[in-house]
């Protein structure tokens, strides 16, 4: 019997600052043993619970994308014990991985349709993971047209500014980012999510959002009005877990355990639950 | 096959020879499961254990694993326990809580090493009950007094004596090393007259409730039903199927271990995040946390209730909350 509550050692290989208010890192993990990283086979949209001995652990979306071989990555907000004491690891550090963990992105339903991939603030992580995936090489012929819109309240607080400028020059993917205010130097998009939404009127089968609950609150209607019916609206919740493995009764909406049967799920799905989380 | 009550203390102090044997044993002014090594412990002329069954699977607080970090990497050592377990006198409404807890602990998808093994190597003697206590409802939760789902070896009390029946083969095989004499046609018809006549009935009536509770929500019902409560969560420790549980972590240096504990959805910590939104942040919320969770996402998930007419939750609630009477309002409920 496997032990479900036992992690994987890594190494972590890069603690990386990733916001101008140093409140996000990146932290890059390798896996100690071969084994693991061969048999750790995670789908974008999944999670992990990441462990810093001594301290605890926390669960965090994998920002990886599962074409990135042997390492994971996860970005994480600086805001209790675990993620605390992580950001003062230092590089080399060994730490604990339990995963993956939850459902993922339908990615297998979503080939051959056209898609957009909406965003919010640090919920970015797990879109990096799925934009990463549709656009490796080996997968990119298997989607249609890809809208990317991402915002933050800066462009300081943007996360991964490198695959940002990456992405932007490309031409099989329209990124869309915005700021909430304007400020100097910033060229891009000004203004929140949901005007923002309405103002690219996407037109794709699929539309993935991710974000703090005011975005999502503000940004359905918009995606409604631009035709996405509720099972085409594919959302990620995030609710307090421990175990991960839907036993320890902590992270239920009705009964739906979001740390097993999601944090992926429709919005038709959603719906159908208690509006508690 | 037929115990007679004098030979129950010689009959447990054999088997703790062989086996960790668990009974239960009055301590501290309370009756209590524990481990006993000497047969005359164990007192069997109780309603209730103070807190129930469900600690000998899955205890208050248990080590998953400890660890060591050094310059080589991680050593970790899981305690998984292994002891092979006779536990002796368990009611029947704790013995069927096992069977509920059996559904969360092995779900499609992971298995609690932890309280699985124990599980399958324990073996359960369930006692019914003669005297069920005024806050019991057993009978009303697909459940009884004498119920013998789960059980390896039932116990039927008849005096002086307890008449034995295998249940299981591994209780049948454990009754046969006991080398017992068998009960007679009159035992045997006391017995089930007993267990016939014999009922736990707290006037609950659970049927539609489920479905009732699935539009129930939003209704104002749920206003005013927490109003007096405290939220100490006793009703949810010392319930037989509360399973919730919180892993912690002590440690000193590169030395430490996991220890899970129990946990309730009475506490507001309990479902607060990380960015200080909680989902369930009133005492509203978390009472329809607790009821909905039992009659009706547990159904949903496992088509079982989860309860099972204990009346712990009744008998030690310290402002006299009483689950039978917010069951039958639902019912009065247009």
């Amino acid at each position: 019997m496997r032990n479900p509550y036992l992690p994987l050692p890594m190494k972590l290989v890069k603690n990386f600052t990733e916001t101008s208010d140093k409140l996000i890192h990146t932290f890059t993990l390798e896996f100690l043993n071969e084994q693991d990283a061969e048999n750790f086979k995670y789908e974008p949209g999944q999670f992990a619970e990441v462990m810093v001995y001594g301290k605890g652990e926390a669960p965090f979306g994998i920002a990886s994308s599962p074409t990135e071989k042997g390492i994971l990555k996860f970005s994480v907000a600086k805001v209790g014990v675990v993620s605390t004491a992580l950001h003062m690891l230092e590089e080399g550090s060994i730490v604990g991985v339990r995963g993956p963990l939850g459902n993922s992105y339908p990615l297998e339903q979503l080939k051959g349709k056209s898609l957009t991939i909406i965003g919010g603030g640090f919920a970015f992580t797990t879109l990096r993971s799925t934009i990463q995936y549709i656009l490796d090489p080996a997968n990119r012929g298997d989607y249609g047209d890809l809208t990317v819109i991402y915002g933050a309240r800066n462009p300081g607080l943007l996360l991964y500014k490198d695959e940002l400028a990456a992405w932007d020059a490309r031409s099989d993917i329209n990124l869309v980012t915005t700021i909430d205010r304007a400020v100097e130097g910033w060229n891009g998009r000004v203004g929140f999510i949901p005007a923002v939404t309405k103002e690219v009127a996407p037109k794709t089968d699929y539309a993935i959002i991710c974000g703090p609950p005011v975005m999502i609150k503000f940004t359905l209607p918009v995606l409604e009005e631009c035709g996405f019916t509720p099972d085409r609206i594919i959302m990620s919740l995030e609710n307090r877990m421990k175990c991960g493995i839907g036993m320890c009764g902590r992270c239920n909406v009705g009964s739906k355990y979001v740390c097993k049967d999601g944090p992926v799920f429709t919005k038709e799905q959603l719906d159908k639950l208690p509006n508690e989380y | 096959m037929i115990i007679n009550k004098n030979e129950i203390a010689n009959i447990l102090t054999k088997l703790a020879e062989e086996y960790l044997v668990i009974a239960p044993v009055q301590k501290d002014g309370i009756v209590q499961f524990s481990a006993i090594k000497n047969g005359a412990e164990a007192c069997l002329t109780f309603a209730n254990t103070k807190k129930p069954g469900k600690e000998i699977l899955f205890p208050q607080s248990e080590e998953l694993y400890s660890y060591t970090i050094d310059t080589e990497g991680v050593r970790m050592q899981a305690n998984v326990d292994q002891k092979e377990t006779i536990v002796f006198g368990m009611r029947p409404c704790d013995v069927k809580s096992l069977v509920l807890l059996d559904n969360v602990f092995k779900n499609d998808q992971y298995q609690d090493v932890y309280y699985l093994t124990r599980r399958a190597n324990t073996l359960i003697v369930g006692l019914g009950c003669n005297e069920p206590a005024a806050t019991c409802f057993c009978s009303n939760m697909a459940c009884g007094p004498f119920a013998k789902e789960g059980s390896d070896i039932f116990l039927t009390d008849i005096g002086e004596a307890y008449v034995a029946e295998g249940i299981s083969e591994k209780g049948q095989a454990l009754l046969a090393k006991l080398g017992l004499g068998s009960a007679t046609a009159e035992q045997k018809a006391l017995a089930n007259q007993l267990q016939a006549e014999t009922k736990a009935d707290g006037g609950v009536n659970i049927a539609g409730i489920a479905e009732k509770l699935g539009g129930m929500f939003e209704h104002p019902f749920w206003d005013s039903l927490h109003e007096k409560c405290l939220g100490c969560a006793a009703c949810t420790y010392l319930c037989p199927t509360c399973h919730c549980f919180d892993i912690a972590d002590e440690a000193t240096d590169c030395n430490g271990c996991r220890v899970r504990n129990w946990d309730a959805c009475m506490f507001p910590l309990f479902t607060l995040h990380g960015s200080g939104h909680n989902p369930r942040p009133n005492g509203k919320a978390r009472w329809r946390q607790r009821l909905m969770h039992k009659f009706n996402y547990f159904v949903d998930r496992y088509n079982a209730t989860a309860c099972v007419g204990c009346g712990r939750c009744i008998k030690n609630c310290p402002v006299n909350l009483d689950i039978r009477q917010a069951l039958a309002d639902i019912r009065a409920l247009d």
